[in-house]
């Protein structure tokens, strides 16, 4: 099984340290939520982990979502599992996907509410909506650790949770930047909060409160 | 009065084109050249569409030609910009590019012969190093992100297309199309060397005086290029490109021995063939450099800095004939016709017109070379000054054109202007082969005479110097923080 440890990791902003020196080690089961005001270093956190451990089954989930916006919602989820096929099949998927491949990613995009745009080009979508698709692409695509960066920001209500739950539950372990503290008290297992670039608090969910965690903004 | 950078720049480009013009010869030496434009003008108004038949089929080789060179240009051109990273890539890109489509048929046919071959590769050769460049520049404006969050495991093929490809593919199909446009130029300007297409049929006709069938080919080429939107289709393209290789012709059948004995004796300079050593090669290669090269370059100079101001100020003088402040619903119509009739016209065939109507000198290649590359300029200056939003009490007029207008848009213009000076260095240099002293006529009489290593010697010379005004241009581009997106308009 795949080892997640950082050991006194930092980041660097031309000569300022930005993040770190941090150590943080995420076991099997874990759903972290990294916590904290904007630029306390949430995204840099979560791409330093990126960089560290892309050599092992990770998955990314970025704020920017990454989304190719000239191919359709069925193609940019398809893309997360590019490594599983030769080229050939790739390639003729742009032409005309399987439909083995269809009938997955559809059920995939049910989930996430999102079924009938499967064919529609992404540039074409919303905002919640190109979320969502991004979520479907990190379920599809699967592995040992989802790091995603904001991932229901766009989404409210019900739909914010659903997607939350879909995403926790499909990976063994997963760290999540959150700004919603409900949603990263409701669906996280840990909950770790930084403050200027260092963690500040690191405590099992179930013994905090959103009250508690309000200190850190 | 300090003078800012852009104007010091300009003032001494039109003081280095008036010096030049004292030098040039700009005489009429026709007997009566406006009874020939008249018999043009009337060509063009009473067209002669009797001889459909070859009318059709130059059309139908024109394009095909055109289809074939494009297609190969492009797939080429895709690989290049893949390695484009690499310098030896983007020096062979620069090298291939700066060789002018009719110098490689001027090549191809003295080893392939008048094959379909030459003229595919005539233009699949210059259009691949210039699709690798504008490729690479389009893979490389898109948002890396993609490539980023892709499993990491992924094929680099599968990568590529899907995370970068894809993002660029709306740019790459419209680049693309814009090409096949020039290439419908060019492929119609390789009949001037004995191609099957458009220009073979003009040249014939104005031989013989038929100013009728002149006028139905000019007609039946502008209605071609103006209809390209309409017929040219993404989901017919594939459909083209398998059709158009046979559409081609048959030509004359290769001699292979022609084609070995080109490339392993032809063009080995003289004296290494002979076997007399270096000291004589260097007095051979001196030889031609001074008698040839030399005058070649100066004139080839002389004519270029004289028609790129010739260009600045037609185009300047016409742009705000598609401009929506000058013009109404009408007015801008009709010179939105008149730019794209200016601009479809290549220059070669413009300039091979107007030195059957006036007789040689470099008038006909200056004004050739100011109204196709003026259309151009002032097309693209006027799109812009549409985007100029004015106040509502802003002048009108000549005001409007010199206050609100003029410097605004005088940037955009020399940043254009440069992007056109190697492009109108490379077409100078080439309408030598009608009979201006420029690089091209010497390159056309070493041909000639069967003096293949001396042509080939002239054409290096030619795509260096073309190489040399690209980085000049681009030198002062940055000088004057001059910038116009990527893709400028380039043929």
């Amino acid at each position: 099984m795949s080892d997640f440890v950082l050991k006194d990791a930092e980041a660097h902003y031309g000569a300022t340290r930005v993040l770190g020196p941090l150590s943080m080690r995420i076991a099997a089961g874990e759903r972290v939520a990294l916590i904290g005001k904007s630029g306390a270093g949430k995204s840099t956190l979560l791409s330093l982990m990126f960089d560290r451990w892309r050599a092992q089954n990770v998955a990314l989930m970025p704020q920017a979502l990454g989304l190719v916006d000239t191919l359709s919602v069925f193609h940019n989820v398809y893309m997360g599992r590019l490594d599983r096929h030769r080229w050939w099949r790739n390639l003729a998927t742009l032409a005309r996907p399987w439909r083995r491949d269809i009938d997955e990613i559809k059920a995939l995009l049910d989930e996430v509410g999102i079924g009938e745009k499967c064919w529609t080009p992404c540039g074409e979508l919303s905002g919640g909506q190109r979320q969502r698709v991004a979520a479907a692409r990190v379920l599809y695509q699967q592995g040992d650790l989802l790091l995603a960066d904001e991932p229901v920001s766009a989404l409210d209500g019900p739909q914010a949770g659903h997607v939350m739950a879909k995403l926790t539950e499909g990976y063994p372990r997963s760290v999540l930047a959150m700004h919603d503290l409900e949603l990263a008290l409701a669906f996280c297992t840990r909950i770790v909060g930084l403050k200027d670039g260092a963690i500040v608090l690191d405590a099992p969910s179930e013994t905090l409160s959103s009250a508690a965690l309000q200190d850190l903004y | 009065m300090m003078l800012r950078a852009t104007t010091r720049v300009t003032l001494g480009f039109i003081l280095l084109a008036l010096v030049c013009l004292a030098l040039g010869d700009f005489e009429i030496s026709a007997h009566d050249p406006w009874r020939s434009v008249g018999q043009l003008l009337l060509g063009l108004v009473q067209p002669d569409f009797s001889s459909v038949d070859s009318l059709g089929q130059a059309l139908l080789r024109t394009v095909a030609f055109a289809f074939v060179g494009v297609g190969l240009g492009a797939g080429a051109g895709m690989l290049l910009a893949l390695c484009f990273h690499r310098w030896w890539v983007r020096t062979f890109s620069a090298f291939i590019r700066a060789i002018h489509e009719l110098f490689w048929a001027l090549i191809f046919l003295q080893s392939f012969g008048l094959h379909p071959v030459t003229g595919v590769l005539a233009i699949a050769i210059p259009y691949a190093g210039i699709f690798a460049k504008v490729y690479a520049e389009i893979l490389d404006e898109t948002d890396p992100l993609p490539l980023d969050v892709l499993p990491r495991r992924a094929g680099r093929l599968s990568k590529l297309v899907y995370a970068r490809i894809s993002q660029a593919w709306p740019h790459l199909v419209s680049y693309t199309a814009y090409r096949l446009e020039c290439g419908l130029r060019s492929s119609a300007v390789l009949g001037f060397v004995g191609m099957p297409t458009i220009g073979y049929h003009l040249m014939a006709a104005f031989a013989q005086g038929h100013y009728s069938t002149v006028g139905a080919l000019l007609l039946l080429f502008y209605l071609l290029i103006g209809t390209l939107r309409w017929w040219v289709r993404p989901r017919l393209l594939p459909i083209y490109l398998l059709v158009a290789p046979f559409l081609l012709g048959t030509g004359l059948p290769i001699m292979w021995s022609n084609v070995t004995r080109f490339f392993s004796e032809d063009i080995v300079p003289a004296p290494l063939k002979r076997g007399e050593g270096l000291p004589a090669l260097w007095e051979w290669f001196a030889q031609l450099f001074v008698n040839q090269a030399l005058p070649g370059i100066l004139n080839t100079l002389l004519l270029t800095q004289i028609a790129l101001v010739a260009t600045g100020v037609l185009a300047l003088a016409l742009f705000p004939v598609i401009s929506r402040h000058f013009t109404n619903r009408a007015s801008g119509a009709a010179g939105h016709v008149g730019l794209v009739i200016m601009r479809s016209t290549p220059e070669y065939m413009l300039a091979f017109i107007l030195l059957q109507l006036w007789g040689p000198s470099m008038l006909p290649a200056v004004v050739a070379l100011a109204l196709h590359n003026g259309g151009i300029i002032a097309h693209l200056v006027g799109r812009r000054s549409n985007e100029i939003k004015l106040r509502q009490d802003a002048p009108h007029g000549i005001d409007r054109y010199a206050f609100e207008m003029l410097p605004r848009l005088y940037g955009p213009f020399l940043a254009l202007a440069f992007y056109r000076w190697e492009i109108i260095m490379r077409e100078t240099a080439i309408l030598g082969i009608l009979g201006i002293a420029t690089l091209g006529f010497y390159v056309d009489s070493a041909i000639q005479e069967i003096r293949f290593d001396r042509a080939m010697v002239l054409i290096l010379i030619t795509a260096l110097i073309n190489i040399g005004v690209d980085v000049l241009a681009r030198r002062l581009r940055g000088y004057l923080r001059l910038r116009h997106g990527i893709n400028p308009q380039q043929c």
